[in-house]
C-alpha cells in the first residue's frame, strides 16, 4: 500500500501568548526580550504566602478570542496541574481544565472549509530555562539558568478538533488562526518569539474509515515551516510502521528541526499524572451578559471578511492569481486598511495591492504606523507618472524608514518627473540608433520591448515610466 | 496586662511605648529558654518601632487601636528581611521579600511586632512537637503539649509574653492551642482575613486569627485584621461583621443549640465545662437548646482527605531551585528529592504522600471527589441547624493538654485532637474558643462557639457572656513575672 492510500488526522494545539500589559495573575510586565529575572515578584516567583489575582484583561482577551472563533463562553474554573519542572515556579501550572471558558467553536478556512474548535482556555506561561556548559544540550549540561520572566505569561490554548487532514491544511488553519489573533490584538503573531507555539497530534488512517488510529503529539514546532514538515514526517513514520505490520504507539514526540524528523520523548505509560483540582486560591470566573454584549459589540472585522472586502474592491473580472496570494497577505499581516484607504482616496485597486503586499509586507510593523496620508500620496505620485514603480519602491522604503512626505522623498533622491517629451525625444534616439533590432521589432519579436527600455532607461538615467516606454513604442511601430 | 490597656494607657502617654516593649522583652528573655514560644524575637526591629510609635504620639498622631501593642506572629506568616521558617528545614534561611497583609494591619493599627512564634511544621499538627526547631511546652506544665499546630503564638499569650499574637487555623489550629492553654482563639469566617503572605498549606481552609487573654482583645484584634485585600483573591468584598462595638449586647433572646455531636467521645471534666457555660447563656437570657448534627462526625476523615490534596500541591514549590534549603545532586530531579528529603520533617511527608495519593488518576472520584460531597453535606447539614439555632456551643477539643510524646507515634490518636474544630473549617464558618475553668489536673478547658457564615457579631457576644461567668482558673507554672497577667488571674480579680 501506498502513502496515497492513508490519510492523516491532525488536531492542532496552539498555545497563544495574550498581548496583556501585564502578567496572568500580577502587576508584573510581561514583555519579550527584557534582561532575565526582571519583571517578577512574589506571585509569579511561586514565593510562599503568595496569591494569584485574575488580570480581567487576560479574561476579556479570551472572551474576544471565544467570540472570534464562534465559541460558547462560559462560566470557567482554573484548576492546578501539578508536575515538577525547575522553571514553574510553583511546581504546579494555573489552567483551566474541564470548565474552560471557551468551547465548541469552529474557524473557517479561506477555502470555505471548517475546523472544529474543542476549547479555548486560559492557563500560565512559564519561565525559560537555559543549559549551560558542557555540549549546551540537556542531558551534558554542567547547570541551567532559569528566567522567570515569561513565568505567569498569559496563554490562551485552542485545541482544534481532529479536522485537519495535511500539512498544508495545517498551515492554512495556522496561517488564519494567527490572523484572527492579530485581528483582535490578543497576539502579536510572532512564532519565532514564542508568542504562537503549536503542538500537532498525528495519526494516520487507511482510505474511507471513519476510526481514528493511535495518535502522536508533536512538540517544538516554531515555524510554519516545521509545522508542515513535521506533519509529514510524522505520517510518513505512522504509515510505514502500518505498513509494516507494526502498531503506533501512543506517544510524545520532539520535532528535530536539524534531523528534520520527530523523535520519541515519552510513551503514554510515562505521560504525567498531573492530578489536576480545582485551585482554591481563585474564584469562579463567570463574565456576566453586559460584559459578554460589549465584547461582542467591540469585535473588529474577521480576516475573512476583509479578504472579501478587498476582493471586491477588485471589481467584476475577480481577482486575478497573484491578487489572491496579495489579499491574504496584506490581510494576515494586517495591511488591508492601507489598500482600502488608498483605494478610496481615489487610487487604483490593484496599484494599491500591490505596493502593500510587496513592499509594505516586507516591513509591516513599520507599515502599520505609517502615516496614511503620506501613503496614499505616494501611491498617488506613482499612479499619476511622476514617479517611475522603481522610484515609487525607493521612496516607500524611506518613508518607511524615516517618515516624512513623499515629495521631498523623492525630490531629495533627485526623482525629478521627467518633461513632456522627453520619453518620446529618448525613444525616438534609440529607435534610430537600432535599425536593425527596430526591424525585427517590428515584425513582432516583441520580446525586443525590453532591449529598447533598458537603453531608454540608461538614456534618462532611470527616470523612464518603463509603461510609457513601451506605448510609446507600439505606437512608432503603428 | 491586656492589649486595650495597654493601648490606652500608651495613647494616654500614661507609658511609653518603648517601655511596654522593654517589659515584655524582659518576660521573653526570662521565660521563654523553658517555654520554646518563640522561634525568632526582634529586639531592635521592635525597638525603633516602639520608638515611631512615641514619636508619632509626641506629634499628636494616633497610631491606632493596639499603639505600642506588643504581638507574636506565628512563623509561617511573611515578615519582610525576617526568617519565615514555618518551622522547618526547607526554609531555613530564607528572608521573605514582603509582609503578609495582616502583618501590614497590625503596623498599621500601631502594634509592635515582637517575633515569630513556633508552630508544627507547616501548620501540621496538634501539638508544636512538629517543628523542626523543638516543641513548645505548655505554660500550664511544661511536661504537657501547648497544642498546635499555632502552639507558641497559644503558650505566648498565656504566659503573658505578649498580649495578644497571630496564628492560623486550617483545622483548628488556633482553637486547639487556645483551649489548651487557656486563652481566647479566634478562627474567622474564611474570606474575611487575607491570606496574602500566610504561606499556605490548605488554601481553601486556611484563616489566620487572633490569640488573646480576653474576649475583646481577641474582638479588638479581628477589627483591625480583618477586611477586604485585593491582593487575595477569596477575600470577601462586603463589609466585615463588627466585633469590639456589639460586645457588650448581651445574649437575651440569643439561640443556643448545644450540639451533641460536639460533646461525643470528650472527657467528662470537658462535657461539664461546655453545660455549666451553656447555663451561664440560659442564665443571661438565651434560649438553650440541645440540637443534633449527625454530619460532623464525617468531617474528620474529609478534612484529612482534602487537606492533604491541597497541601501536596502547595509544598511543591520547595524544590531547592528559588529559595531555601537545597542538597545539591546530579540532575534537577535528584536535587529536587534530595532538598525535599532531607528538608521536610515526617509529619510533612506523610500528608504529601497522602494528598499525591488522593488527587492520582483513578483514586481522585473515591477520595477527594467524595470528600468535597462530604463537605457540601457539611455545609447543608450547619445550614440547617443555623435555621434553629443564631450560635453552637460544644467543645473545643475532646481533652486538655496531653503530655508531650504521648501520641507522636500515632497520627491518628493526634488527628482526632482536631474532631471538634475540623467541621468549621469545611464549612467556613467561624468558631471561637472561649477559656472556662479548669478539669481535676487544673489544666485549662475551652469551650467553642460555632457560628454561620459573617455571625462573628453575635459569637464574640455569647462569648463575653461566657467569659464573664467563667470559673477561675489556675496560673500557669510559666508565665512572666513582671506582667502576670496570666487569664485565670485576670478573670480572678472580677
Amino acid at each position: 500500500m501506498s502513502v496515497e492510500a492513508w490519510e492523516p488526522v491532525v488536531g492542532l494545539e496552539v498555545h497563544c501568548e495574550l498581548k496583556t500589559a501585564t502578567k496572568l495573575f500580577c502587576g508584573c510586565r510581561n514583555a519579550f526580550g527584557d534582561e532575565p529575572n526582571t519583571n517578577i515578584c512574589p506571585v509569579c516567583l511561586g514565593l510562599p504566602g503568595s496569591l494569584p489575582v485574575l488580570n480581567v484583561k487576560a479574561v476579556e482577551l479570551a472572551m474576544f478570542i471565544g467570540n472570534a472563533l464562534h465559541c460558547e463562553i462560559r462560566p470557567s474554573l482554573f484548576h492546578r496541574k501539578n508536575y515538577f519542572y525547575p522553571d514553574m515556579p510553583k511546581d504546579y501550572q494555573i489552567s483551566q481544565y474541564d470548565e474552560p471558558i471557551n468551547v465548541n467553536g469552529w474557524l473557517e478556512l479561506p477555502d470555505g472549509q471548517r475546523v472544529g474548535i474543542v476549547r479555548a482556555h486560559m492557563e500560565e506561561d512559564t519561565g525559560k530555562t537555559s543549559h549551560m556548559g558542557g555540549g549546551g544540550r540537556i542531558h551534558d549540561a554542567d547547570h541551567a539558568l532559569v528566567d522567570y520572566n515569561r513565568a505567569g505569561v498569559p496563554l490562551v490554548e485552542i485545541v482544534s478538533a481532529p479536522d485537519i487532514r495535511s500539512a498544508a491544511q495545517a498551515r492554512r488553519y495556522v496561517e488564519e488562526l494567527r490572523a484572527i489573533l492579530m485581528a483582535i490584538r490578543a497576539s502579536d503573531g510572532r512564532m519565532e518569539e514564542g508568542s504562537l507555539r503549536v503542538d500537532a497530534n498525528v495519526s494516520v488512517r487507511a482510505g474511507r474509515t471513519d476510526e481514528l488510529g493511535t495518535r502522536c503529539e508533536v512538540k517544538n514546532l516554531n515555524s510554519l515551516r516545521s509545522l508542515a514538515r513535521a506533519i509529514e514526517h510524522e505520517t510518513e513514520r505512522q504509515v510505514s510502521l502500518l505498513e509494516a505490520g507494526e502498531p503506533v504507539l501512543q506517544q510524545t514526540r520532539h520535532w528535530d528541526e536539524q534531523a528534520q524528523k520527530t523523535v520519541a520523548l515519552r510513551s503514554k505509560e510515562e505521560a504525567f499524572d498531573y492530578r489536576y483540582f480545582p485551585e482554591p486560591d481563585l474564584v469562579l470566573v463567570a463574565p456576566g451578559p453586559d460584559w459578554q454584549y460589549q465584547v461582542a459589540l467591540c469585535l473588529p472585522p474577521m480576516p475573512a471578511e476583509r479578504r472579501a472586502k478587498l476582493t471586491e474592491l477588485l471589481g467584476a473580472g475577480g481577482p486575478t492569481a497573484a491578487q489572491v496570494d496579495q489579499v491574504a497577505t496584506v490581510v494576515a499581516l494586517g495591511l488591508d486598511t492601507l489598500v482600502v484607504e488608498a483605494a478610496s482616496s481615489g487610487i487604483e485597486v490593484p496599484l494599491a495591492l500591490a505596493r502593500t503586499a510587496n513592499e509594505a509586507a516586507a516591513d509591516a510593523d513599520r507599515a502599520r504606523e505609517v502615516d496614511r496620508a503620506a501613503y496614499g500620496t505616494l501611491l498617488r505620485m506613482e499612479q499619476e507618472g511622476m514617479l517611475t514603480p522603481t522610484q515609487a519602491k525607493a521612496v516607500l522604503a524611506d518613508l518607511f524608514e524615516n517618515g516624512g512626505h513623499p515629495a521631498d522623498i523623492a525630490r531629495r533622491k533627485g526623482f525629478e518627473a521627467l518633461g513632456a517629451g522627453t520619453v518620446v525625444a529618448a525613444v525616438a534616439d534609440v529607435v534610430s540608433a537600432h535599425p536593425e533590432e527596430w526591424a525585427r521589432y517590428c515584425q513582432g519579436e516583441d520580446k525586443l520591448v525590453g532591449f529598447f527600455t533598458g537603453l531608454v532607461m540608461q538614456a534618462t538615467d532611470k527616470k523612464a515610466n518603463g509603461k510609457e516606454v513601451a506605448a510609446e513604442l507600439r505606437r512608432l511601430r503603428g | 496586662m491586656n492589649a486595650s490597656e495597654l493601648a490606652g494607657r500608651v495613647r494616654t502617654g500614661e507609658t511609653r511605648a518603648v517601655d511596654v516593649l522593654e517589659q515584655h522583652l524582659r518576660a521573653i528573655e526570662e521565660c521563654d529558654g523553658e517555654l520554646h514560644a518563640f522561634l525568632t524575637v526582634l529586639g531592635d526591629t521592635a525597638r525603633s518601632e516602639a520608638r515611631e510609635i512615641d514619636r508619632r504620639l509626641g506629634a499628636g498622631e494616633d497610631p491606632g487601636p493596639l499603639a505600642g501593642v506588643p504581638v507574636a506572629v506565628k512563623d509561617n506568616l511573611c515578615t519582610r528581611g525576617v526568617p519565615t521558617t514555618c518551622a522547618s528545614r526547607i526554609l531555613e534561611g530564607w528572608l521573605p521579600p514582603y509582609d503578609a497583609t495582616v502583618v501590614k494591619r497590625l503596623r498599621g493599627a500601631g502594634a509592635v511586632v515582637v517575633g515569630k512564634t513556633n508552630l508544627d511544621e507547616f501548620a501540621m499538627g496538634s501539638s508544636t512537637e512538629n517543628s523542626a526547631f523543638g516543641p513548645t511546652r505548655n505554660p500550664h506544665d511544661p511536661r504537657r503539649v501547648p497544642g498546635g499546630s499555632s502552639g507558641g503564638s497559644a503558650a505566648a499569650v498565656a504566659a503573658g509574653l505578649v498580649p495578644i499574637a497571630l496564628g492560623s487555623d486550617t483545622g483548628g489550629s488556633i482553637r486547639q492551642p487556645a483551649a489548651l492553654c487557656g486563652v481566647v482563639g479566634l478562627k474567622p469566617t474564611y474570606g474575611t482575613v487575607s491570606r496574602y503572605g500566610l504561606v499556605a498549606f490548605a488554601s481553601s481552609l486556611d484563616q489566620v486569627g487572633p490569640f488573646a487573654r480576653t474576649v475583646a482583645d481577641a474582638a479588638t484584634l479581628f477589627d483591625v485584621i480583618s477586611g477586604h485585600d485585593p491582593l487575595d483573591s477569596t477575600s470577601l468584598e462586603r463589609p466585615n461583621p463588627l466585633a469590639l462595638a456589639r460586645l457588650e449586647e448581651g445574649v437575651d433572646g440569643m439561640r443556643v443549640g448545644v450540639v451533641v455531636e460536639l460533646l461525643d467521645g470528650a472527657d467528662a471534666s470537658v462535657v461539664k465545662r461546655v453545660h455549666e457555660a451553656a447555663e451561664a447563656l440560659a442564665a443571661a437570657g438565651a434560649n438553650v437548646e440541645e440540637c443534633s448534627v449527625p454530619e460532623v462526625s464525617y468531617a474528620l476523615p474529609a478534612y484529612y482527605l482534602l487537606a492533604p490534596a491541597e497541601a501536596s500541591s502547595n509544598l511543591a514549590r520547595y524544590d531547592g531551585v528559588r529559595y531555601g534549603l537545597r542538597v545539591d545532586a546530579s540532575s534537577a530531579e535528584a536535587m529536587n528529592g534530595a532538598t525535599r528529603a532531607v528538608g521536610f520533617g515526617p509529619e510533612v511527608k506523610r500528608r504529601i504522600m497522602l494528598g499525591t495519593y488522593v488527587l492520582s488518576a483513578g483514586y481522585y472520584d473515591a477520595y477527594y471527589g467524595q470528600a468535597q460531597k462530604v463537605r457540601t453535606l457539611i455545609i447543608r447539614a450547619f445550614a440547617r441547624a443555623y435555621e434553629q439555632a443564631d450560635v453552637l456551643l460544644g467543645a473545643t477539643t475532646p481533652t486538655t493538654a496531653f503530655e508531650l510524646g504521648s501520641k507522636v507515634d500515632d497520627p491518628l490518636a493526634m488527628y482526632l485532637s482536631d474532631v471538634c474544630t475540623v467541621p468549621t473549617n469545611l464549612a467556613g464558618h467561624p468558631a471561637i474558643t472561649v477559656p472556662f475553668g479548669v478539669d481535676d489536673l487544673a489544666l485549662p478547658v475551652g469551650v467553642q462557639l460555632l457560628a454561620p457564615a459573617l455571625g462573628e457579631t453575635s459569637m464574640f457576644q455569647a462569648a463575653a457572656v461566657i467569659e464573664g461567668a467563667a470559673p477561675a482558673g489556675a496560673l500557669p507554672q510559666i508565665c512572666a513575672p513582671t506582667i502576670g497577667a496570666g487569664p485565670t488571674s485576670t478573670r480572678g480579680e472580677r
